[in-house]
């Protein structure tokens, strides 16, 4: 008997809820005001929902079918699984996403699948959701569409034409691991569309002779790498994924700690996913963006090459720098303030603006919103020196959590 | 000392007109209170309550002019329902006239006090936008637009301030979004607020059984993280929410399914796996002659 679209819709979720990514934010700015239909972004995304397991709900996350010809150990859709299987319509997908839109439960669709057939069959079919939700229904909210291994070139840039994101994910850190735990899968393809992509991205970014610049992916690429299915450690990663933000310069790579699923492969372990590991990992990709580290002096604190998991990689590169400390926050720059556990870049504004005006005092730090607690034995203030607080052999233990919250994780 | 009577219902040309009468007339804030009618002080002196005569203007004052930073800021803090807010905003424009620089002087108590309210309009607002669910009027039929409408308890005064987003993202439906603190709607011509309270509508929508049956599958009980979530959704937006009543649930159920997972041996390949790797098999065969 043919499932009901309530239950494939449930297990047409439970298979794409392992895709980390659920962003709606940095793509263009547009609405309906104008045009009279539907939908509309703005610069920063909205989460609409959280679910109990903390991630956003943003975008209505579904493949179009969970069968799947690829075995892939990690994935719940691999084709030696005895998940039960579904497959909606293009044209339902599109009803869903309209109706769901309309009920303000969403910012828009992230739409992937299984593969069947052919990867063109394929992605034709999720490419025809996002032709039909722009062109015949004037849908002006997100659209992130998964990029199918080895699609053809057309399908790609007619894709993009739709999508503020496109994204294809590389799963894990080596080349090594994607051999032996995603057999049909070959980094080096997946590699070549991740490159292809940015070129036609940068194509579409040269003005024209009118000097009009095509609409084309505004919100980039991503991917997205497993974390704890193969042996690799966390400097492997993070300088697998420094070479993705640089060669194809992808917007984003989400991190997604390995977690049971359901009928699970022999080939891996059912523990307790690295939910830690995988929090100290984003902190290293947004230190290596936003901060100004590079890669490597996040992952040399420790001979491991792992991230300490006690304390923020932050604070893990302050300790293990302590001759730079103390700063001077009423004379330093910015790079310098940036590397002070406890201060981010609004923090670290508001320093530079007030400080303009006055000299500050930790109180007036205090004032802006800083921790007092975190930033006192790395900064010197007016009136206020550390004393050769960083030498401190005890710093350390001033932050580490107590061992009782450790058997948590 | 004068006393001032405001609706407060979050728009700012209100408080604008009284302020630039008092500055004008060199009303020092130490010498004003402000009031909300229908707030916790005017009720007690129930409707007899009136503000003072606005003082005529003194020949003498300069200009007034202030910072386009200081007019953003007093959009969104006006719109926060601390009474103090009105008191606020005038001391910052009285110190203004003198401290130019007022609002970069980020650790100044005034400043970093409307920073505060204006960051908590801010995430009231965006929460808004967020939290709103439609519901589909039945009644709809024939017409030439589809009818929704909201429910929605703000914590301050943004319903007017938010209108223009939903206006231009659901542009092409009529809507109504209800709120203890005044009602927005639109109707493809005009975009309208009104402050007056309105009550609860009784409302069922049948999309929302989909989309609560989407809620539940997308969370993944290997992750529970319940803190993660309530800090980004508070409960007191809950009882709006369709999918809410929901979360309980999924987290007492969380832990055994896990187990389960667990503790189920992997079975058997389906059928049509043993054929597909068949067929990848003749296929690597045949590439290699």
């Amino acid at each position: 008997m043919k499932k009901t679209l309530k239950e494939r819709l449930a297990i047409l979720s439970d298979a794409a809820k392992y895709d980390a990514s659920c962003a709606s934010s940095g793509t263009e700015r547009r609405d309906s005001g104008r045009s009279g239909g539907l939908g509309s972004t703005e610069g920063s995304g909205i989460c609409h929902a959280y679910a109990p397991d903390g991630r956003c709900i943003s975008l209505l996350k579904i493949l179009l079918t969970n069968f799947c010809i690829y075995d892939c150990a990690y994935c719940i859709n691999r084709s030696s699984s005895n998940v039960e299987r579904a497959r909606f319509s293009v044209e339902e997908v599109v009803w869903l996403t309209l109706e769901f839109y309309r009920r303000n439960y969403i910012e828009g669709l992230f739409l992937s699948s299984g593969i069947i057939r052919s990867s063109d069959h394929t992605m034709e079919e999720l490419v025809r959701v996002a032709r039909i939700l722009r062109t015949e229904h004037g849908f002006r909210g997100y659209i992130h569409l998964k990029t199918i291994p080895d699609a053809s070139p057309a399908l790609i840039e007619e894709a993009g034409l739709y999508a503020d994101r496109l994204s294809i994910n590389i799963e894990l850190p080596t080349d090594a691991g994607i051999d032996n735990f995603a057999p049909q899968k070959h980094p080096t393809r997946i590699r070549a569309a991740m490159g292809d992509l940015r070129l036609k991205i940068d194509a579409a970014a040269e003005p024209s002779f009118r000097g009009r610049r095509k609409r084309f992916v505004p919100g980039g690429q991503s991917t997205q790498m497993i974390v704890g299915v193969d042996g690799a450690n966390d400097a492997t990663i993070l300088a697998s994924s420094a070479r993705l933000y640089g060669h194809y310069r992808l917007r984003r790579v989400y991190y997604s700690a390995f977690s049971p699923i359901p009928d699970a492969s022999k080939a891996l372990p059912l523990i307790k996913p690295p939910l830690l590991r995988e929090h100290r990992l984003y902190q290293a990709d947004w230190l290596y963006r936003f901060y100004g580290f590079a890669v490597e002096e996040i992952t040399r604190t420790r001979p491991d090459g792992n991230l300490d998991l006690e304390i923020d990689p932050k604070l893990a590169w302050a300790l293990a720098n302590r001759e730079r400390f103390p700063i001077d926050i009423n004379r330093a720059e910015r790079e310098m303030l940036l590397r002070v556990p406890g201060l981010g870049p609004r923090s670290v504004n508001a320093i530079l603006s007030a400080r303009a005006h006055k000299a500050l005092r930790l109180e007036d730090l205090g004032r802006l919103g800083v921790s007092l607690r975190k930033v006192r034995p790395f900064i010197a203030a007016l009136g206020w020196t550390p004393l050769r607080l960083v030498d401190r052999s005890d710093l350390r233990d001033l932050f580490a959590p107590k061992p009782e919250q450790l058997s948590l994780f | 000392m004068l006393t001032l009577l405001l609706d407060g219902h979050g728009e700012l040309a209100e408080w604008r007109a009284a302020a630039r009468t008092l500055l004008r007339a060199s009303v020092p804030p130490e010498r004003v209170e402000w009031r909300q009618r229908g707030g916790a002080t005017g009720d007690l002196f129930g409707g007899q309550m009136e503000g003072s005569p606005l003082p005529p203007p003194d020949p003498q004052a300069p200009a007034a002019t202030v910072p386009r930073a200081f007019l953003e800021l007093a959009e969104a803090v006006i719109c926060h329902s601390d009474p103090v807010r009105f008191a606020l905003l005038y001391r910052l424009l009285w110190r203004l006239q003198g401290e130019r620089a007022l609002l970069e002087m980020r650790a100044d108590a005034d400043v970093v006090q409307a920073n505060r309210l204006e960051k908590s309009v801010r995430r009231d607002a965006h929460k808004m936008k967020a939290f709103v669910r439609f519901k589909e009027l039945p009644d709809g039929e024939g017409q030439p637009r589809r009818r929704f409408l909201a429910w929605f308890e703000p914590e301050h005064f943004i319903v007017g301030r938010t209108a223009g987003f939903f206006q231009r993202r659901f542009t092409d439906m009529d809507w109504i979004i209800a709120t203890p603190k005044g009602t927005s709607s639109w109707d493809g011509q005009h975009l309208r607020f009104d402050p007056a309270p309105a009550n609860k509508p009784d409302l069922r929508d049948a999309a929302d059984d989909l989309w609560r049956t989407y809620y539940a599958h997308i969370f993944n009980p290997a992750r529970l993280k319940v803190q993660a979530m309530q800090s980004e959704m508070p409960k007191k937006y809950w009882k709006n929410l369709p999918e809410a009543d929901l979360i309980p649930d999924l987290i007492a159920g969380a832990e055994a399914r896990v187990r389960e997972m667990a503790a189920r041996a992997a079975s058997d390949p389906p059928a049509f796996h043993h054929r597909l790797r068949a067929r990848e098999k003749a296929a690597g065969r045949e590439g290699d002659t």
